[in-house]
């Protein structure tokens, strides 16, 4: 058990816990924050990412101990007023069915487009590889994400 | 317009009198109608409950309870749609709540079976027609007028006289009104919602990451418990030795319950750890079953002739005899996991004063009172409040998992969340059964004489549909079902049997349709064709239905003419009332059949919410396509052999082809489309893998199959 002072979503706090806890259950467990989700706990379907200094990261497979000081973004930290240009073309698309891997979904390519601001489609699929939709939304995520790339 | 007596389930229309008509608030407060950020709706000062299913606040805003289970299917949206039709309010005045489980006022709260619209279209329209006419007399008695003077409008009333109220000027006085006997339904030629997008009401939620599934509920004092469950099949509970999990910091009980032993900690990571770290012996005490034995069962029993016949027309024996080509061939399934990305939780709190559980679960009444059972407790003093769900499937129907929250709740005496890991989730499931086909046809004069299907699945039951197509479409036709018994958990997955059933039936069909030498098509509309107008025996289906699917789909699709470089393949099925058929483009990439597009056309009634119907499609047929080709389940020695998702492929985005949804056009009453659209796809991609390729495959996954042919 350890106290560690993480920076999330431009906010402080401090939290206690094993050095081995992996940052999605801080953010759920210790901080409150719900946005982040549970799929697999082996990086293998996306639902847990969220951005460590900007860049779209497996949440589930990170101990908090390899934080440090680089700042966290989770979905709930994406835009003040839910404005970002992703958020903007899901509501277009009105891409969610069950909903669950969204966050993740979001936060992946919002990482993504900030590196790549104009893909191709086959970039789009690559980069998003990583995420799982179960329900099968992908025509819609990649739909919406082509928006906010043009806007 | 319809007039309808208001006796259909009359309990949910009376004036809701105590309730708070709120269901589960997970800490956050719902503002469902709301579209864009900033576009709050201002709350009432007052809310006047005017049925179950709604109440109306003093400044026109109305709540609209949401009866059934979300999975995905979106029902939190198009059910309370039907309501707000009828109701005649605007959509952007209203909120949707979840409702509790409440058997006194709603009934079917189940996601199951594709039902949801089907069962409560009457049950909705009402409650949202006698609501509205409840508000047209209250200010008819304001005003001194009769009723029918009255007309309303996105919940403004007028009348001849030119006056006008709002709903919410008159909704207290319409909460005291009597429940009119009889109601008019609207014509669906004059519906103004119903038959439009509209956006998901959980949207917002969704996309800014608030806590809206059973995992992301927090309890004062809750303990989160992870189960150690048998690792195989066939396992009992020997002995086991907690030391080193009550050594992991934040573990606070380990709780043995039946064959299984409850990790219970402060926190999920540790009730993780600590479940790792126990230390447990099992025996064996029944059969450690393996899919090797499963698939010489399975093959066995295809050869074995059923004491009962499923049904028989005519003279198959006969027509074999006689025929001048027969065609036999085996089509083969794994099991399946149901997959659902957000894995099995709940919550329960069980006191002496009363049971409260909270969670995911697609049959909330009928778990409930399994949970009475299991505590030998009354039923109305267990509450049931149902979360969002991160998916469904199917999985969610059995609430083992309820179960297990209870029973650990009440042996700890502290409220408790129970969380499966992903491996857990796949290594104790409800598993779509493992099944095999074999189909025989004859062929005499270009034509199919005789069809003789012999399906055996595990612990599947009647693994066939026999009075769904081709029955009634030939005069000799004979269906056989085996049942194998295994002690692995099986139980409904999305379009229980039809969800490979489909892909062998249209397969071999298409097989047949080219032995004969007739475009696929062609084949399967002679057939309903004969089904319509001369059937043999029973139909279970309707072929006037199925081949306006067949039609649009081929019209749709350019069928007969692909554009240059992409085969094309056709399915068509019936399943949980609805109509589909389906045409898979395919192209060769790189030697790779790869599907581009699949157009689907479907007939299920009046479509709802047009814009989130076609998102249903797309999400049936990419599952469909997805499992058929990827989805690979074995057991060894009675264990999984896949657990987790480096080991079991789940379709991802590059793998998704395009899909395009087209509906026949019909006033008739909406059916589901949570399954229908699955069944279809398997066949399809398949049937086009045989006109890019000349192979065709004959068991799932497809890739597997794939590789073994190189």
């Amino acid at each position: 058990m350890a106290n560690y002072s993480l920076k999330i979503n431009g906010k402080n706090y401090q939290v206690d816990a094993d050095s081995d806890t992996p940052i999605l259950w801080v953010l759920r467990d210790h901080v409150g924050l719900l946005g982040t989700k549970y799929g697999c706990g082996i990086a293998q379907c996306g639902a847990c990412t969220i951005h460590v200094n900007g860049t779209a990261v497996r949440s589930c497979i990170i101990p908090v101990s390899n934080i440090g000081s680089q700042s966290i973004t989770t979905i709930e930290g994406l835009s003040k007023k839910g404005d970002h240009p992703l958020q903007k073309a899901w509501r277009e698309y009105d891409v969610p069915q069950c909903g669950y891997c969204q966050s993740g979904q979001i936060m992946s390519a919002a990482s993504f487009l900030e590196h790549n601001p104009d893909p191709t489609d086959d970039e789009i699929e690559t980069a998003m590889h990583g995420n799982i939709c179960r329900c099968g939304t992908y025509n819609r995520i990649k739909a919406a994400i082509k928006m906010a790339a043009g806007s | 317009m319809t007039l309808i007596k208001t006796s259909y389930n009359r309990r949910s229309f009376l004036k809701a009198t105590a309730a708070t008509g709120g269901g589960l608030v997970l800490g956050f407060n719902w503002m469902a109608g709301c579209t864009a950020p900033g576009d709050t709706p201002s709350l009432p000062s007052e809310w006047f409950n005017i049925n179950a299913f709604l109440k109306i606040g003093d400044n026109g805003m109305v709540t609209i309870m949401s009866p059934n289970p979300e999975i995905g299917q979106n029902v939190k949206t198009s059910m309370p749609m039907i309501v707000a039709e009828e109701l005649d309010v605007a959509w952007k005045n209203v909120i949707v709540e979840q409702a509790p489980l409440n058997t006194e006022s709603f009934t079917r709260q189940v996601a199951g079976g594709s039902q949801s619209l089907r069962s409560s279209w009457n049950g909705l329209r009402m409650a949202g027609a006698t609501a509205r006419k409840m508000l047209v007399n209250a200010a008819a008695e304001q005003w001194g007028v009769s009723p029918d003077d009255c007309k309303v409008d996105k919940g403004i009333i007028t009348n001849s006289q030119g006056q006008s109220l709002t709903y919410g000027e008159v909704a207290s006085a319409a909460a005291g009104m009597e429940v009119p006997e009889e109601v008019e339904l609207k014509d669906p030629s004059e519906f103004k919602l119903i038959g439009t997008d509209v956006k998901n009401v959980d949207l917002e939620g969704i996309i800014t990451g608030k806590p809206l599934f059973g995992l992301d509920l927090k309890k004062e004092g809750m303990q989160y418990a992870v189960v150690a469950r048998p690792p195989s099949f066939g396992l009992k509970l020997k002995s086991f030795n907690d030391a080193q999990t009550r050594a992991v910091n934040g573990v606070n009980d380990v709780i043995e319950f039946g064959n299984k032993i409850a990790v219970l900690a402060d926190n999920t990571w540790a009730a993780m750890k600590g479940q790792k770290a126990l230390q447990i012996e099992w025996e064996v005490e029944g059969k450690l079953e393996n899919t090797r034995e499963h698939d010489e069962a399975l093959l066995k029993l295809l050869n074995t002739p059923a004491e009962e016949p499923r049904r028989k027309d005519g003279d198959v024996k006969a027509a074999f005899a006689a025929a001048d080509q027969i065609i036999e061939r085996i089509y083969e399934a794994p099991f399946l996991p149901h997959s659902c990305l957000e894995p099995m939780n709940f919550y329960a709190n069980v006191t002496d004063e009363k049971v409260e559980l909270i969670g995911p679960i697609q049959t909330p009444e009928w778990t409930r009172n399994r949970v009475a059972e299991l505590l030998t407790r009354e039923v109305s003093e267990i509450s049931l409040d149902m979360t969002r769900m991160g998916g469904g499937f199917g999985r969610r129907l059995y609430g083992d998992y309820v179960l297990e929250a209870a029973e650990i709740s009440s042996l700890a005496g502290k409220p408790v969340q129970v969380i499966f890991t992903r491996e857990d989730d796949m290594g104790a499931g409800t598993y779509r059964p493992a099944s095999k086909y074999k189909f025989k046809a004859a062929i005499k004069d270009g034509k199919m004489t005789a069809y003789h299907l012999v399906g055996a699945g595990v612990n599947m039951g009647n693994s066939t549909r026999e009075n769904n197509f081709p029955a009634g479409t030939l005069d000799n036709y004979l269906v056989e079902s085996h049942n194998l018994e295994s002690n692995i958990t099986t139980g409904a997955w999305r379009a229980p049997v039809t969800n490979f059933l489909a892909f062998a039936e249209q397969a071999f069909i298409d097989e047949v349709a080219h032995a004969i030498g007739i475009d696929p098509v062609q084949f399967r509309l002679d057939l309903f064709e004969r089904a319509r107008t001369n059937p043999v025996g029973e139909l279970g289906y309707d072929p006037d239905k199925s081949i306006g699917v067949i039609k649009l789909a081929a019209e749709k699709s350019g069928w007969g003419q692909p554009k240059d470089g992409v085969y094309q393949g056709f399915s068509t099925y019936y399943s949980h009332n609805t109509y589909v058929a389906e045409v898979a483009d395919m192209a060769m990439e790189n030697g790779v059949p790869v599907v581009k597009k699949v157009t689907c056309a479907l007939d299920c009634g009046i479509v709802v919410n047009r814009d989130a119907a076609i998102n249903m499609v797309e999400g049936g047929v990419v599952d469909g396509i997805g499992h058929a080709m990827f989805g690979d389940f074995t057991f060894e020695n009675g264990q999984a052999q896949q657990r987790n998702f480096d080991s079991y492929h789940l379709i991802r985005m590059r793998e998704a082809p395009a899909v395009e949804a087209h509906f026949v056009e019909s006033y008739n009453d909406p059916t589901g489309l949570g399954e229908p659209t699955l069944p279809p796809a398997g066949g399809a991609i398949a049937n086009a893998k045989f006109a890019a390729t000349g192979e065709r495959w004959y068991s799932q996954p497809f890739m597997k199959q794939q590789k073994i042919l190189g």
